[in-house]
């Protein structure tokens, strides 16, 4: 039988939400599953992470150098603890994606990036070339599998679960090569866009950052996380943590409402899997119609101040 | 200082990718190939350190049969030095590539290696995190910006909640994300200088690396398609419909 070990993300204060969606993931493999959390003074997370429903234990690594989620020190920390287990898992998100290849180099083998489907315990199905196609990549039997989990293929595990926490001093040590100065955080009160059920979307069409204000307004309206197209980004409209597509994050909220973006397939690749994706676009000939599940043909400008009346 | 600079050769980033009806793969026939986007960053920014005094020389490395000279020639016209083919008739799975890069490091003992943050075919992001952990020196991935200061660099790097900077001593490996900077365009006279520039070619064999990786890709499938939507009239109909479908 499998046995899981997801590495959890945090950021220090509470559980990420890409955890509880590689349990799911880690459901569909089938095994005990476990958690490991590294950090420091993270009872609360570990405990959040024990609460996920059919966690069996998290292991709770309190040390002063795990605090920052620097690679090395993570991964050699994830390697002290990784004997005995089937799978290791982390989320495809910036830090899993860092975390997860460096794990799996150290135990010598390969890693299947962003699983989107469990086939058996050991295959998988896979997006590459953006997404344009999807692969089955398969793992000898008894060779240890090191995934990231595309955590927009995966609704997160409930909180009902009632797994056990072991805190314990680390095994390894740190790292002098790397040092951790500190992070910049884009984002504000609204929710997160990779989280957020709802997002609203603004393009190059918003055109200038003092437009992108009525963005953010109907956003808050819909208690909406807001993302930005590449164009956006480029033009300096937004921060770049706001991006939506390949080369930015891909999401999968339950409403996503595209404003002025012209539906590039590089951006259109990030909202795919979205449940519903409403487009507005004063070019009714734009590519974002296309995949559009309602459309309006008009300036957004117009349309969002009468949406806003019509929220109210 | 030595920057090596791995390129790999993929299928344009403009190009629509088919999926051959039999599941076996893409359609790469008579398709447009070029140096993957994010490792020509990688290059420009090698090629900016090197111009500001703080590097000597810039290799570009790549892995792969004779086709992918053509994007170490690109290379080597962006301004490279020299160019280094790790020749294989394999497509290599990413751990043998950073085991084989680990190789080239070892003989050219370079201060830092630059690779893309990810490969546009099959999108793995792998390579510079296992090449990181093998050689057992630091990695900065994702890096938009990066300081050298003597000894040490400091990267930001683009991460979901935001920015995140850190310092690594060198020798390192920094995998570069697209904002970084904007490469520069190959123009006609660098081409015919960059065929007379040194291209060694090292069989994979040679390097003492296995072809094989441990994974096995087995069926190609186009993405399922989203079915087409409707079109509404104005606001009120829009409100409507995100009602009637319980969204708001």
């Amino acid at each position: 039988m499998s046995r899981i070990l997801i590495i959890a993300e945090h950021d220090g204060q509470s559980l990420n939400v890409s955890t509880a969606k590689c349990v799911t993931c880690a459901q569909a493999i089938g095994g005990d599953i476990d958690i490991a959390v590294f950090g420091k003074g993270i009872e609360a997370i570990a405990a959040e992470a024990a609460a996920l429903e059919s966690v069996a234990s998290v292991i709770a690594v309190d040390a002063e150098h795990l605090a920052a989620p620097l690679a090395a020190n993570w991964a050699a920390e994830a390697l002290a603890l990784a004997d005995g287990y089937s799978h290791l898992l982390g989320p495809s998100t910036t830090q899993g994606k860092d975390l997860m290849p460096r794990i799996a180099a150290l135990l010598g083998v390969n890693q299947i990036s962003d699983i989107m489907a469990v086939n058996t315990a050991n295959s998988f199905k896979r997006p590459i070339y953006a997404g344009n196609a999807i692969i089955d990549v398969e793992v000898p039997n008894g060779a240890v599998v090191v995934a990231t989990v595309r955590i927009a293929s995966w609704s997160a595990a409930a909180s009902s679960g009632s797994g056990s926490v072991d805190v314990r001093a680390a095994d390894s040590e740190a790292v002098a090569h790397t040092r951790y100065i500190g992070l910049k955080s884009g984002g504000g009160e609204r929710p997160d866009l990779q989280s957020a059920q709802r997002v609203v979307a603004g393009g190059r069409g918003v055109g200038s950052e003092e437009n992108f204000k009525i963005i953010y307004s109907l956003a808050d309206k819909l208690g909406a996380g807001v993302g930005a197209s590449r164009a956006a980004v480029d033009a300096g409209y937004v921060p770049n943590d706001m991006q939506v597509g390949q080369t930015g994050k891909i999401i999968a909220p339950d409403l996503y409402m595209a404003f002025g973006i012209s539906g590039a397939i590089q951006h259109v690749t990030g909202i795919k899997d979205a449940g519903t994706i409403v487009a507005v676009n004063k070019d009714s000939e734009a590519p974002i119609f296309e995949i559009a599940d309602i459309g309006l043909a008009g300036d957004l400008f117009t349309v969002i101040p009468e949406l806003e009346k019509l929220l109210a | 200082m030595k920057i090596l600079v791995g390129i790999k050769r993929v299928v344009d980033y403009n190009v629509r990718i088919r999926v051959l009806s039999d599941g076996s793969g893409v359609d790469t026939d008579g398709v447009k190939m070029s140096v993957n986007p994010f490792d020509e960053i990688a290059l420009e920014e090698a090629l900016r350190i090197r111009d500001a005094g703080n590097a000597e020389e810039v290799i570009v490395v790549s892995a792969g049969g004779d086709e992918c000279q053509q994007q170490l020639r690109t290379g080597l016209a962006m301004g490279a030095d020299r160019a280094i083919q790790i020749q294989t008739s394999a497509d290599l799975q990413p751990l043998s590539t950073a085991r084989a890069f680990l190789k080239i490091i070892e003989r050219e003992d370079p201060g830092l290696v630059l690779l893309g943050k990810q490969a546009i075919d099959d999108d793995n992001s792998q390579t510079a995190q296992m090449l990181a952990a093998l050689w057992d020196r630091p990695q900065a991935t994702f890096a938009s910006k990066l300081e050298l200061d003597g000894q040490s660099a400091t990267v930001t790097r683009e991460v979901d909640a935001g920015l995140e900077t850190i310092e690594v001593d060198l020798p390192a490996v920094i995998s570069v994300d697209l904002r970084l900077n904007e490469p520069r365009f190959v123009k006609l006279p660098d081409i015919m200088k960059a065929k007379r520039k040194p291209l060694d070619v090292i069989p994979l064999e040679e390097l003492g690396v296995a072809a094989e990786g441990n994974l096995e890709v087995g069926h190609y499938a186009p993405p399922p398609q989203r079915e087409k939507g409707i079109m509404v009239e104005d606001a009120a109909q829009l409100v409507e419909e995100l009602k009637n479908r319980g969204l708001i």
